[in-house]
């Protein structure tokens, strides 16, 4: 990170946030690269998401430039490695790091996934697709419990996306997510890009699959790009890459879902072949865009 | 350990897979409609791999640099198939890197190399340390001079020494950036300083004994101990000239007076 960017803004002593809330605001995903533009904007009708764990350090500049951007914007916790849908229980040093950041920043939102990435004692660095079926449902619950009452807040919890399917699974994954949020009170992430890749890999209707989703429980709405392979049979494969714009797909889809729920906070990510500020502002912009024009719509409840 | 707790087992022959091509792809996984899995498991071996590969590469670019992306990416590959990351954070992983690539055949006639993963390693932590106010300038004049060999020095949470028989200072400090780099005489051994006063990261070369006393230092030891093992090591040891480097690196934070032993 340019260190010149963040000169003058020593941290003496814990700053205090202001409550800015996300309610009707697109935003995206924060990158260190764009702070420097970021600040010279000063504060935007924006929300910045980062990724819990990049903050898990002890000091250094990436909390100075996440102090910085927290000043004048709301931020959106999201973790990566919690393995939420792992078989083994959750690390709990790893639980006390993410309680430290949401009591640090005072995100607007917190959010984690439903993926494994831990096993034994190896981190993959992945989110890892898990069977859903009544054993991984409890464990899940489980989790969600125990990461809702550290953080003394409800988390919101994201679709996945993913490539295969296990034969033990015995119930299709709105019903698993549905369930999941009734017995934990859980708000829910609903990544649409993710929605669209699963819907192309596994062969059903994205459009049937969002009309199953528990939509009212939605307290962020995700928005990536994704890129194409092939499978064993030569179809088409989509891969959740975050390393491009949003799919025109993705965004008929992302209209149909604001038209139903209302302006939900919408998030653009994007985390490999990052572009310059303006075109990730310019993609939030066309989000913010759609939200806007749903304001008056009638949110379904908000749970 | 505890006892394996439901479905375990399908998580386990999941993961095995995940990093050993020898393994096939998992049975209990599927493609719709009866399709194969393969390539489909395939995507999360490629991406457990290649994220592990980068992540690697992002706390070790000046080793990347020097060998190549290829190179890089082929050592990389054996090192996590040997020791996969067992923290989420991915920031604290490689540590066994150095002493990976010190006896990695392929890298054997760069003897170096390890010592310039060891500076990269010590640069990531020095980054992600606490902060902390360095001593000032002036820290020591308050001590009475027949005391001054009593203090007792506290360093800095980023505050790491790298010791080298190599020129492995210099050969960081000219790969750091993307600027050609002169042949460079690897052959004079080369101790590192690495702090962060604020928000750089800073790399010295340490004069002779200067990584004895700093050591010594950062142990706990008094000046007095400290002087008299660094000139041990090396008799040109100049003791004002490495009080003031280290006061200037901002690799302390604190002195107190010591007991007198």
């Amino acid at each position: 990170m340019d260190a010149t960017v963040l000169s003058g803004l020593r941290a003496t002593e814990p700053p205090r946030f202001p409550a800015l809330g996300v309610s009707g605001l697109a935003g995206s995903s924060f990158k260190h690269e764009h702070l420097a533009s970021i600040l010279d904007e000063g504060r935007q009708r924006h929300f910045f998401e980062v990724h819990a764990e990049n903050y898990m350090g002890h000091g250094g500049p990436p909390h100075r430039a996440l102090e910085a951007v927290r000043r004048d914007h709301p931020v959106s916790l999201h973790g990566v490695c919690m393995s939420i849908g792992g078989s083994q229980p959750l690390d709990q040093a790893h639980l006390a790091r993410f309680r430290a950041l949401v009591a640090r920043y005072e995100p607007a939102l917190v959010s984690e996934h439903l993926a494994w990435s831990t096993h034994r004692t190896t981190y993959f660095n992945d989110l890892l697709p898990l069977p859903y079926n009544e054993a991984t449902l409890s464990r899940v619950c489980d989790h969600i419990d125990q990461v809702q009452d550290a953080i003394q807040r409800p988390l919101l919890l994201e679709n996945p996306s993913t490539y295969l399917a296990f034969n033990e699974s015995t119930m299709a994954e709105t019903e698993f997510i549905r369930r999941v949020a009734e017995r934990t009170g859980c708000g829910l992430l609903l990544d649409i890009n993710n929605v669209f890749v699963s819907a192309t890999n596994h062969g059903f209707s994205a459009l049937e699959h969002l009309s199953q989703f528990p939509i009212s429980r939605v307290g962020e709405i995700h928005l990536a790009g994704h890129a194409e392979q092939t499978d064993d049979e030569g179809d088409l494969l989509l891969i959740d890459s975050h390393d491009g714009p949003v799919a025109d797909a993705v965004w008929k889809l992302y209209e149909i879902v604001i038209g139903r729920c209302g302006p939900v906070p919408t998030l653009v990510e994007w985390d490999s072949n990052i572009p310059d500020w303006p075109i990730l502002k310019a993609d939030a912009a066309a989000a913010q865009a759609i939200l806007d024009r749903n304001q008056s719509s009638v949110r379904h409840a908000a749970a | 350990m505890l006892p394996p707790e439901p479905g375990f087992s399908s998580y386990t022959t999941f993961a095995a897979a995940l990093i050993d091509p020898a393994c096939a792809t998992p049975a209990i996984v599927t493609g719709p409609a009866s399709k194969g899995a393969v390539k489909r498991y395939n995507v999360y071996r490629n991406n457990v791999m290649v994220s592990l590969i980068n992540a690697l590469a992002a706390i070790y670019p000046v080793v990347q640099r020097i060998t190549g992306a290829e190179f890089f990416r082929a050592m990389a590959r054996f090192h996590i198939r040997a020791t996969p990351p067992n923290s989420p954070l991915l920031f604290e992983y490689g540590r066994d890197f150095p002493a990976f690539i010190e006896q990695y055949e392929h890298a054997s006639l760069m003897p170096w190399l390890s010592d310039v993963a060891r500076i990269e390693r010590a640069w990531l932590d020095a980054y992600h340390a606490a902060d902390a106010e360095p001593l000032p300038a002036a820290a020591l004049a308050k001590f009475p001079q027949e005391k001054l060999a009593e203090l007792i020095f506290i360093a800095h949470p980023a505050t790491r020494i790298v010791r080298s028989h190599f020129s492995a200072v210099t050969i960081v400090a000219s790969n750091r950036g993307n600027d050609p780099v002169d042949r460079i005489d690897a052959s004079t051994p080369e101790d590192a300083l690495i702090t962060r006063p604020d928000l750089d990261v800073m790399l010295r070369r340490l004069p002779p004994g200067g990584a004895t006393f700093l050591e010594s230092l950062m142990s706990g030891r008094t000046l007095g101990e400290a002087a008299a093992s660094a000139l041990e090591t090396a008799s040109s040891f100049d003791i004002a000239a490495n009080i003031a480097g280290m006061i200037e690196a901002g690799a302390f934070i604190d002195v107190v007076l010591g007991e007198a032993r």
